[in-house]
């Protein structure tokens, strides 16, 4: 056995200072982690104790600062196989004590090289929890991390901070997409093919509906419903995706357009809040959001509960204590979040279309959801919905 | 769903005494169990035989049985409660294990008992080791995760031997089924080491089951709690990593929550299979831990093992988190589900979550070996540890250190000062865990090792090694700094360095340190455990302490009263001392004061979130003490600190406390010295007129001995400076004096040894009483079985005293009200007296709460250690009494005559050790304490009360069969009568020559056996360690001389253990063990609740 982790060169400690400016003016000062410089954007807290990788390359987190909750990031390093897109999408990243030496027998480089390559602006040393709680009590905000040259006056970064764009109202979802049409094989026999529309996709999720014989075509965010039945689609599937549900109003017409001709619909995250609004509820911006991998979700047809992984700053407005009528039938919440009633789930009950607010696909978090997919499976095959996780 | 309507009354069984893999952890697990179902409205029955717990205090259960937890005294409870559930999950192995012979012997069935909380079904699968590898290979067929150890299960040495053969060769390991905390399991490099270990494995499992395996040595371990409730809701509530690769059981091992070195990938598959393992076992409601072995190099994932029941680390994992699990598994068990129990510390999200920590926990295990210098050090899989400390901190190197300090050990600290040594040496010394090893890394990182070389030795995760490499550098920062500057020294705080650590690395006193960073304002802020890493507001203050930016400790407006714990259970301060700052928690808070714990025993019932308004898990030294006193301070009105009930650690911090304007209530640390001083002691006892055995005090050995000549043979001598009978020893004559003094030389230079006269056959007093500057009540008298130099702590007593008359208890009374009034008592103190010849001497006094608290409290009805509390918040004893905290007449000097007997019994740890030939270490008492536990008999009669508490300790007292007996020569006057009592009980007496002479000149028929050092006969007549190992000995009785002296004795009493043979090795104490087997043979042993006992008692006050 040799040490399974390449241990790289030690540094005596080198501390580039860096500051976090909140836009109410709270600042925090540490050390720059990963590119030096400065970056922008909403900050938002993630409990997630593992799988930073999956995080950092999740697109939902376009034009988001993160802060991780767990102190030590980077213990694990980064490898090929884990990142859920081709690049790091986080518009900066807070962490409290950042690895020295990665050590994993997958880890191809450290998570400090990994930022760095990819310019992504970090700040280290800070007091994450007081940031949090602040957070928590203030709702979201915008921020600014500043390190090396970008240092100023305080009063400087705050404005710097206080003139960059807010996340309410921002239409993001065809930043992060793919701007051409590709294609994940289904592994095995293939048995069915479904359109997904690609508002910010992780690179989990059509790999678990290949893991069920299904082909995936993902098309870019700006689709036409005509591009999505073009593959002559045996059920469609909108995504997750960054930005305020409130502007997705092409992707509405379009998941309109499907619930007319009754293709069997399934939406994750963006894609729940999208089915939402074309069943004529509202979206709203929540406080702080749910970003981690702990949630209790119930599953109210069975009253089951799973853990689950969320990243949603926005969240649908239904009723919990009635079925409601829509333009496409009846509908139902049919998942809600155990911390704070938030609506995690929508099901249609006249119409071949469900959605969750949460990551069934998991990556990062836990797998109890992953029935979800077999749900969309059972709709396309004409089978009665599954109402149950299984075990 | 709520909970079931057809339960309205439960059963639930405690773990019984303290011993080396089943400690404090069940008592705060079975405290929790139990105030959950009695405020769900349930009638709680309990049984545990363990006095010290705060589980059996009366208020916890509404009938408490402090009786053996053994099937036949359980059958009796269940016949005359007739429970209508069975809660066996939170007792640990002790309580499963009665449950499943319950189960099986069909008293259950035929009292119509219903198991709760695990089916017998699933305990089988979880622990039984065949059925266990079905399990995992089911969980592999269905998610394609997870495998087991390749291994083969053998029932006798020949399937061992084979074995081997099977799995290519050396090493394996070796373990038996069902036995806890991994006792008598094991590596085997070689075919002897096999034979011992894999002989005693047979021995000790019930089932003579061991598993033999490939060895995983030096892999990645990690363990995740979970729990399930009967929707099939499942939770992983910790993943703990080991910081001690494979090979050294998690019990001994460094261990670190969450996980640090593993992706989510990785984590999310040790969670799926987890999952899966609980519901293929079959536990519906409640939690269970899985331990896995990883392999550093390409991920293979193995599952070492999972216990269906709550364990030490789900204790572990309760405080770590926040997240109650024996609390919530006692719920489950009557029929909620996960979604349906509230998060107590958010209040506002249920307990189907898994908590996230922004921090980082370490636990670090404290051993004992000093008290047995010839065991084994090296750890293996038998846990070896006698307590552990945990830490938090918001990084790795933050929370280490302070766990380490936490430990409170001479060198558990990591230290910068002289030179580290040899690199090579360091490294070799590595290679084999033991207690320190991080230490010794440390040092070889000093001596130049890379990090390549240290993970070559030891295994440990590189990203562990390169932290400690971290630690190293601020060191080396701190060293060659030019000045401490803020920027570095608010660096190497964050780091988790003590004031002493730097004080010692800049040539500094601590104090220095403390006042240069007090004035530069570099303090630590206290965060909040609070399961959720912040996302929702915390309502339960539990602390902990970190150098960050941003303090959480909310202000207050009642008057607060800080106790100190009393930190790692380590044996000679255990479990006892938890109980009486439970109890002065619980009496301030009724007496209007918010009361503020603090200590670093994950174990206790003290670091449970809800025992005191606020909690602290820090570590118990001057300086986090101080800080915590300051952020109280800031917070609100500070009525004082409490150092008098946690035992050694809280009092010997008192002083510097009060140095540093800390108001200590109660008990003042001046008044603690004058007791401990003997020159001032001595003062206190000649104005009372009090005589204590002649003593002196020796820098050499002609001072010694000129001093031993003086006072005559034999002598007690032991060094000055310590406690708990540490290096204490009878010393018979001169050639032992200069032995012993040669032994400790090391000692003498630096401290002068005590020599005392020691009491030959006297009566060993200890007392117990109450002052409050003028009146005193005697708490209790406990009368000694063994006579005066068995450690008090490792002797069995009785209260009330059982041959004392009113004339002794009278001298008793007024001597104990004399010291403690020259001594400036307010609150408890603690005597032992001597009863020798007819005079009175006083051997020590301790003015604070002692071990034997719990005990006396449950014996006489009465809460000592509330009493205590209150009167060092400046109470009176008469107020108390008209109050009724205390009885309004008489106290435990005046028992009503029909009082029953209760007998305390210690619990010894021998069978856990092995000496480095993997023989027994020898099993004599003597006036250095190494029990690790405690039991109680209740009791009529004395000789009940004694053989329920032999039952409790060690099993029954046999009532036929044979007896050996081998006695010291001057203990051969004594035995005739008891020899002869057990002849008439029907026993058959063996003896060796010199014994049998003796026996048969008292008309005493015995048998002749050979002595081991005469080996077999001429005609195959066997020695008398082949008979007990043979299992032809039911109870032994061997009385030493000297300790290690003779070989026979040594072997005999070794080889008692390792059969399990009950084995007596004072005259007193078989003299106890004839009554006891009288009262069995008589059959009058029924069971009697602590309540019961109370009434009896209360009535007999009126």
């Amino acid at each position: 056995m040799t040490a399974p982790a390449p241990t790289t060169q030690r540094q005596r400690r080198e501390r580039v200072p860096a500051v976090l400016v909140l836009e109410d003016g709270r600042t925090f000062r540490g050390q720059a982690y990963g590119a030096v410089g400065e970056t922008f954007g909403e900050a938002v807290f993630n409990t997630g104790m593992s799988g930073y990788q999956e995080t950092l390359t999740d697109p939902s987190y376009h034009r988001q600062v993160v802060v991780m909750t767990a102190p030590q990031i980077g213990n694990t390093g980064v490898n090929d196989e884990d990142p859920e897109s081709a690049r790091i999408w986080v518009a900066g990243y807070v962490v409290r004590d950042p690895a020295r030496i990665p050590s994993n027998w997958r880890s191809r480089r450290s998570l400090d090289e990994e930022l760095t390559t990819q310019g992504v602006v970090g700040i280290s040393g800070i007091d994450t929890r007081a940031l949090t709680r602040h957070l928590r009590e203030r709702g979201a905000m915008r921020v600014g991390i500043f390190s090396g040259e970008a240092l100023a006056d305080q009063a400087v970064l705050l404005a710097k901070v206080q003139a960059s764009p807010e996340m309410k109202g921002a239409d993001l979802c065809a930043e992060v997409a793919t701007t051409e049409k590709y294609v994940v094989p289904a592994v095995g026999t293939k048995k069915f093919t479904v359109a997904a529309l690609d508002l910010g996709i992780k690179a989990m999720t059509p790999q678990r509906m290949a893991e069920r014989g299904i082909e995936v075509h993902v098309f870019p965010a700006n689709s036409t419903l005509e591009e999505l039945y073009s593959v002559e689609p045996d059920g469609v599937f909108f995504s997750n995706g960054p930005g305020d549900p409130a502007t997705a109003d092409h992707q509405v017409a379009v998941a309109r357009g499907v619930l007319e001709r009754r293709t069997p619909f399934f939406g994750i995250c963006f894609g729940n809040q999208i089915l939402g609004r074309a069943l004529g509820f509202g979206t709203y911006k929540l406080k702080y959001g749910h970003r981690g991998i702990n949630q209790p979700v119930q599953d109210r047809t069975t009253g089951k509960v799973e853990v689950t992984a969320h990243n949603h700053g926005f969240a649908v407005q239904a009723p919990l204590d009635k079925v409601s009528d829509t333009p496409y039938g009846r509908a139902e919440v049919s998942h809600v979040c155990l911390n704070d009633d938030v609506v995690e789930g929508l099901h249609c009950l006249d119409t071949p279309a469900f959605s969750v607010q949460y990551h069934p696909e998991a990556a990062a978090g836990p797998h109890d959801a992953a029935y979800l997919f077999d749900r969309f499976v059972s709709l396309m095959a004409g089978a009665p919905a599954r109402t149950t996780a299984g075990s | 769903m709520p909970k079931r309507t057809d339960i309205k009354s439960v059963l639930v069984i405690g773990s019984g005494p303290i011993v080396i893999g089943q400690a404090a952890e069940f008592d705060y697990s079975g405290t929790q169990a139990c105030r959950v179902l009695r405020a769900e409205g349930l009638r709680v029955v309990l049984v545990n035989s363990n006095p010290a717990t705060i589980m059996t205090d009366p208020e916890i259960a509404d009938a408490t049985y402090v009786e053996p937890i053994t099937p036949e005294f359980v059958e009796k409870i269940i016949a005359k409660e007739r429970p209508d559930v069975l809660l066996p999950t939170l007792g640990g192995q002790t309580a499963l294990n009665t449950a499943i012979s319950l189960h099986e012997n069909g008293t259950l069935a035929k009292y119509g008992v219903e198991l709760i909380g695990a089916n017998v079904e699933a305990i089988h699968k979880g622990e039984d080791r065949q059925l266990f590898k079905g399990v995992v290979e089911a969980v592999n067929a269905r998610i394609g995760h997870g495998e087991s150890a390749r291994s083969v299960i053998c029932h006798s040495m020949d399937d061992v031997l084979k074995g081997v053969e099977t799995l290519g060769g050396y090493p394996v390991v070796v373990r038996p089924s069902f036995t806890m905390g991994g006792a008598g399991s094991g590596f085997a490099h070689d075919e002897e080491d096999l034979r011992r270990i894999a002989g005693q494995g047979l021995a000790l499992s019930p089932t003579t089951e061991v598993l033999l395996e490939e060895s995983i040595l030096g892999w990645k371990e990690y363990e995740l709690e979970l729990m399930r409730d009967k929707n099939d809701n499942v939770v992983v509530v910790c993943s703990i990593e080991n910081f001690d690769p494979m090979g050294v059981h998690t019990g001994d091992s460094i261990t670190v929550a969450p996980a640090m070195t593993l992706t989510d990938r990785e984590y999310q598959t040790l969670r799926d299979i987890g999952i899966a393992i609980i519901r293929e076992v079959g536990v519906d409601t409640g939690g269970c831990n899985i331990q896995f072995a990883i392999n550093p190099v390409d991920g293979r994932v193995i599952v070492i093992e999972m216990n269906p029941r709550v364990s030490r680390s789900s204790a572990l994992a309760s405080k770590a988190t926040g997240f109650p699990i024996a609390k919530i598994a006692a719920k489950l068990a009557v029929g909620y589900t996960l979604d349906e129990i509230p998060n107590d510390i958010t209040e506002q999200t249920p307990a189907s979550f898994e908590p996230t920590l922004d921090y980082v926990v370490v636990k670090v295990p404290r051993f004992a070996f000093e008290k047995f210098p010839s065991a084994d050090a090296t750890l293996t899989t038998t846990m070896k540890s006698v307590g552990e400390a945990m830490a938090m901190g918001r990084n790795f190197p933050e929370a280490l250190n302070k766990a380490l300090r936490s430990l409170e050990k001479k060198g558990s600290q990591f230290s910068w000062v002289g030179e580290p040594g040899d690199k090579a040496e360091l490294l070799t010394k590595a290679q084999v865990p033991t207690d320190g090893r991080i230490n010794t890394v440390m040092q070889a990182i000093r001596a130049g090792a890379t990090q390549e070389e240290v993970f070559e030795a030891t295994r440990i995760d590189p990203w562990f090694v390169d932290q400690l490499f971290l630690l190293d550098e601020i060191a080396t920062e701190l060293a060659e700094a030019e000045k401490l500057d803020p920027e570095l020294l608010r660096y190497a705080k964050r780091h988790g360095f003590s004031d002493q650590q730097i004080g010692e690395i800049r040539g500094l006193k601590p104090d220095v340190v403390r006042e240069v960073r007090h004035a530069l304002g570099i303090r630590p802020v206290f965060k909040t455990v609070d399961t959720c890493a912040a996302e929702f507001a915390a309502r339960t203050p539990y602390f902990y302490s970190s150098y960050d930016e941003e303090t959480e400790v909310a202000p207050r407006t009642k008057p607060a009263v800080i106790i100190l714990g009393s930190g790692p259970n380590r044996i000679g301060q255990g479990i006892e001392f938890d109980y009486s700052c439970v109890h002065a928690s619980f009496a301030l808070a009724d007496a209007g004061y918010e009361t503020v714990m603090v200590n670093c025993n994950p174990e206790t019932v003290s670091t449970d979130y809800d025992t005191s308004d606020r909690l602290y898990f820090e570590p118990l030294t001057l300086e986090d003490v101080l800080e915590i006193v300051h952020a109280e301070q800031q917070a609100g009105p500070l009525a004082g600190v409490i150092v008098q009930l946690g035992g050694q650690t809280p009092l010997g911090l008192a002083q510097a406390l009060k140095d540093n304007g800390v108001p200590i209530v109660g008990t003042q640390p001046e008044a603690i010295d004058l007791a401990e001083e003997r020159g001032a002691f001595g003062r206190v006892l000649r104005d009372a007129g009090l005589p204590a055995p002649k003593h002196g005090t020796a820098f050499s050995f002609e001072e010694a001995k000129a001093i031993a000549d003086e006072i005559g043979y034999p002598v007690l001598a032991r060094p000055s400076y310590v406690l708990g009978g540490r290096g204490m020893e009878i010393v018979y004559d001169e050639a032992s004096l200069a032995s012993y003094l040669e032994r400790h030389a090391g000692l003498i230079s630096e401290h002068p040894v005590l020599i005392d006269r020691f009491l030959d056959d006297a009566v060993e007093i200890d007392v117990d009483a109450l002052y409050d500057g003028t009146e005193l009540y005697l708490g209790g008298v406990m009368e000694h079985i063994e006579e005066a130099g068995i450690h008090s702590g490792d002797s069995a007593c009785a209260l009330p005293p059982i041959t004392l008359g009113g004339y002794d208890i009278k001298r008793l009374r007024t001597s104990t009200e004399a010291i403690a009034r020259g001594v400036g008592v307010r609150g408890l103190i603690n005597i032992q007296f001597a009863l020798a010849g007819d005079i009175l001497y006083v051997l020590e006094a301790n003015p604070r709460a002692s071990r034997t608290v719990p005990f006396t409290s449950k014996a006489t009805a009465v809460p000592l250690a509330k009493a205590a509390a209150r009167i060092s918040l400046g109470a009176t004893i008469a107020e108390l009494r008209t109050e009724g905290l205390l009885p309004a007449e008489g106290d435990g000097g005046t028992l009503p005559a029909d009082c029953p007997i209760s007998v305390k019994e210690a619990v010894m740890p021998w069978s856990r050790f092995r000496d480095i030939h993997g023989r027994g270490v020898d099993t004599v008492l003597g006036p250095e304490m190494r029990s690790t536990g405690e039991v109680m008999g209740i009791d009529k009669v004395f000789g009940t009360a004694y053989a329920k508490a032999q039952s409790g300790a060690y099993g029954a007292l046999p009532t036929k069969g044979k007896v050996f007996v081998s006695v010291a020569n001057r203990d051969k006057r004594n035995l005739v009568f008891p020899a002869r009592a057990l002849v008439d009980q029907g026993f058959e007496v063996l003896a060796t020559a010199g014994t049998a002479e003796v026996l048969q000149r008292g008309g005493i028929p015995s048998t002749l056996v050979r002595k081991h050092s005469e080996g077999e006969g001429p005609n195959g007549e066997k020695t008398i360690i082949q008979l007990i190992h043979e299992g032809a000995v039911d109870l032994i009785i061997n009385t030493p001389y000297g300790t290690g002296g003779r070989l026979d004795g040594y072997e005999i009493r070794t080889a008692a253990v390792s059969r399990g043979v009950p084995c007596l090795t004072t005259v007193q104490a078989m003299g106890a063990a004839v009554q006891g087997i009288d009262a069995l043979l008589r059959g009058e042993v029924g069971v009697m609740s602590l309540q019961e006992h109370a009434a009896l008692i209360n009535a007999g006050r009126q």
